[in-house]
């Protein structure tokens, strides 16, 4: 039936489990869709998304599914009396679950627990309020309708699913969309490795373990020691600064901050480039002379354990990226910015590109030197979505 | 089965009741995110309200543990006893007290379990408590007991979104977003609260708060709660409702930080 439903979802890149599509399905049966559009999309989105962040792809989605459905409250006729079937339904199920390459005894296991919740749900309804078709109360708190007085707020109980998918109020949700400080915090706190076995941890008096040792001892006191569970990860943040990422300094502050306010690293360092990296760092981002500190120095304060973050735009004039002797100012400079990129991610194995530029055209001139860079680093957009996919690549071992 | 439907003192939107419903007929939880002072945790107590069912409250903070909800073992009360109690020690049971979650469990009758602020505790924490909530039971090693629900509660969990939810976690759930509230479902949420209001003093209060709400370089936008501060306090004072909106009197009760009442101030010039 609708499983081509399940399959655009996954085709574009929405997650849907086993588990959540059972879930659909059982509410179906159970008539949780009130045989209404509207009905079946709140069902849909309750069971199957997971996140405000995710509402508006799958009000794309479901726009896209189902744009051929008349434009009526109604659920398409088919869907309705397929429904009124369960045993079609959980034929349906069973030929999906072998195209979904699932073993035979699975399936048996998995359709025997979902008939029984069937059952269940029937006996305990046999009131039939809970089935399409039988002419039942509505179990939805329709409003007005109800002894108790149902408050609906607003609308909404008008909006029929097309109106409600098609006005996309959950756009500024989307985690494509540049966010603020406060989930920039919550994608760097991704970035942790636990370990209770660092050398220079001092164990500290286990509490509990004590009590619980001493209860057990008959009350002579028997001490226990535990050593402290910390975050192992080093940090080193690269930033370009100025020209063409004046734009977007306001995202760069943000940036700055949430790694700043996030104070579960074991050490985290920040210097600041304009264009590339050159001869020189910069400890602030008005790149002051005073503030330098050569790039050699770096190679040689941070070993490969770091892991670094590069943010800039990646966008310059070739001979600014592969021209030697080039650099920012008065940066002496024997090695071109190309030269320097390479030998920080050989140094860096767990590297990062942070770019808050969505990549220019292929093959223009001032787009050169992105793809070059990407060739180096693997290159995350500056988005809630690429800092999270960035993060995680940094804490896989390659 | 009985149905929510909504109460008379909270006001939800179709869709909300709708989500409930839906994870009350799936025995799932229901994991409700939403700006501050949307209402999420009175949802819960509305949800009990209207079942006639008791609520039972976890309040997570960030050093809750999973096993803080399931029981805890007081070993130091038995040692006590043992030593100067003179009472019988043997059996371990008297000592073993259950947690909020062994509560909603051992209940005869159906409760309503909410599970506030998910998120304030460890990222693992979710996953701790996956079996238990699928299986609405747990084992206590240290008696041989398992404690299985005798009616399955219906759970709640409220999050703020501060850490990210494991996804084995919210697969399981059902998901609902509670938006900010419209203008006209204020307006009745306001009405809820207040038994009488001026419709001048409605209209020129409700205006002020979203324009402060659209304003650019708040940090903390004022919520509810705020609001109905706000609106009592207007009402208390017996400001003309003409001078509400020009001037929004009281600024701090709507708004907390020091940089934000700034921030109004500069714009409204």
């Amino acid at each position: 039936m609708f499983i081509g439903f399940f399959y655009l979802l996954k085709l574009r890149g929405f997650g849907v489990s086993l588990t959540e599509w059972v879930s659909l399905l059982e509410g179906l049966l159970f008539g949780l869709h009130q045989s209404s559009l509207t009905g079946f999309y709140n069902l849909c989105r309750a069971v199957l998304v997971k996140s405000e962040a995710d509402y508006d792809k799958f009000d794309r989605i479901f726009l896209e599914y189902f744009k051929d459905v008349p434009y009526e409250e109604e659920l398409p006729e088919e869907l309705l009396s397929w429904l009124d079937k369960p045993q079609e339904v959980l034929d349906a199920f069973r030929a999906f679950l072998q195209e979904a390459g699932y073993e035979q005894k699975d399936i048996e296991e998995i359709l025997r627990m979902f008939e029984e919740r069937l059952k269940e749900q029937t006996e305990e309804h046999n009131g039939g309020s809970y089935w399409i078709g039988t002419g039942g109360f509505s179990n939805f708190g329709h409003s007005g309708h109800s002894p108790q007085g149902i408050r609906v707020g607003g609308v909404s109980r008008y909006r029929r699913a097309f109106q409600v998918a098609g006005e996309r109020r959950f756009r500024d949700f989307r985690s494509d969309n540049v966010l603020d400080t406060r989930q920039f915090q919550m994608a760097f706190r991704l970035l942790r490795q636990y370990s209770d076995q660092l050398p220079d941890q001092e164990p500290e008096f286990d509490v509990e373990g004590t009590i619980r040792a001493t209860a057990d001892n008959g009350g002579l006191l028997k001490v226990r020691y535990k050593k402290p569970r910390t975050n192992t990860v080093k940090l080193l943040m690269l930033m370009d600064s100025g020209g063409s990422m004046e734009y977007y300094s306001r995202l760069c502050s943000q940036l700055f901050q949430a790694a700043e306010g996030s104070n579960h690293f074991k050490e985290l360092h920040i210097y600041y480039f304009h264009n590339c990296v050159y001869g020189n760092l910069y400890t602030d981002p008005r790149l002051s002379w005073s503030g330098r500190v050569p790039t050699e120095w770096v190679f040689k304060n941070f070993g490969p354990e770091y892991k670094l973050i590069l943010v800039g735009d990646a966008l310059m004039d070739m001979y600014e990226l592969k021209g030697s002797g080039y650099g920012y100012y008065y940066d002496k400079n024997d090695k071109s910015g190309w030269q320097q990129l390479k030998r920080l991610r050989r140094q860096f194995e767990h590297s990062v590109w942070l770019n808050p530029e969505s990549p220019p055209v292929k093959g223009g001139y001032w787009g050169q030197s992105y793809y070059h860079i990407a060739e180096i680093f693997p290159m995350y957009p500056l988005s809630l979505d690429g800092l999270r996919d960035a993060m995680h690549a940094l804490l896989v071992q390659k | 089965m009985q149905n929510f439907r909504s109460t008379q003192n909270y006001v939800a939107s179709a869709e909300l009741i709708g989500a409930v419903n839906i994870a009350m007929a799936l025995e799932k939880p229901l994991l409700i995110k939403g700006e501050p002072g949307t209402g999420k945790t009175m949802l819960a107590q509305a949800v009990a309200d209207a079942l006639d069912r008791r609520l039972i409250i976890w309040n997570i903070k960030s050093t809750t543990k999973a096993q803080d909800g399931l029981y805890v073992y007081d070993v130091v009360q038995r040692l006590y006893d043992s030593q100067f109690g003179g009472k019988a020690v043997d059996n371990i049971e008297q000592y073993i007290k259950l947690g909020k979650l062994g509560e909603a469990f051992s209940a005869e009758d159906p409760v309503i379990l909410l599970i506030d602020e998910i998120d304030k505790a460890d990222l693992e924490f979710p996953n701790d408590l996956l079996w238990e909530l699928d299986k609405m039971e747990f084992y206590i090693p240290e008696t041989g007991r398992t404690v299985k629900a005798k009616q399955r509660p219906v759970v709640i969990i409220t999050s703020n979104a501060e850490k990210e939810l494991p996804g084995a976690f919210l697969r399981r759930c059902i998901f609902y977003y509670i938006e900010f509230p419209d203008q006209q479902q204020m307006e009745q949420i306001l009405k809820v609260h207040f038994d009488k209001l001026e419709d001048k003093l409605l209209q020129q209060s409700m205006e002020a708060f979203y324009y402060l709400r659209s304003m650019d370089g708040i940090e903390k936008k004022p919520s509810t709660s705020e609001l109905v501060d706000w609106v009592r306090a207007l009402q208390l004072s017996g400001i003309a409702p003409s001078r509400i909106r020009k001037e929004i009197p009281f600024a701090g009760v709507l708004l907390k930080k020091d940089k934000d009442i700034e921030t109004m101030k500069r714009r409204m010039r």
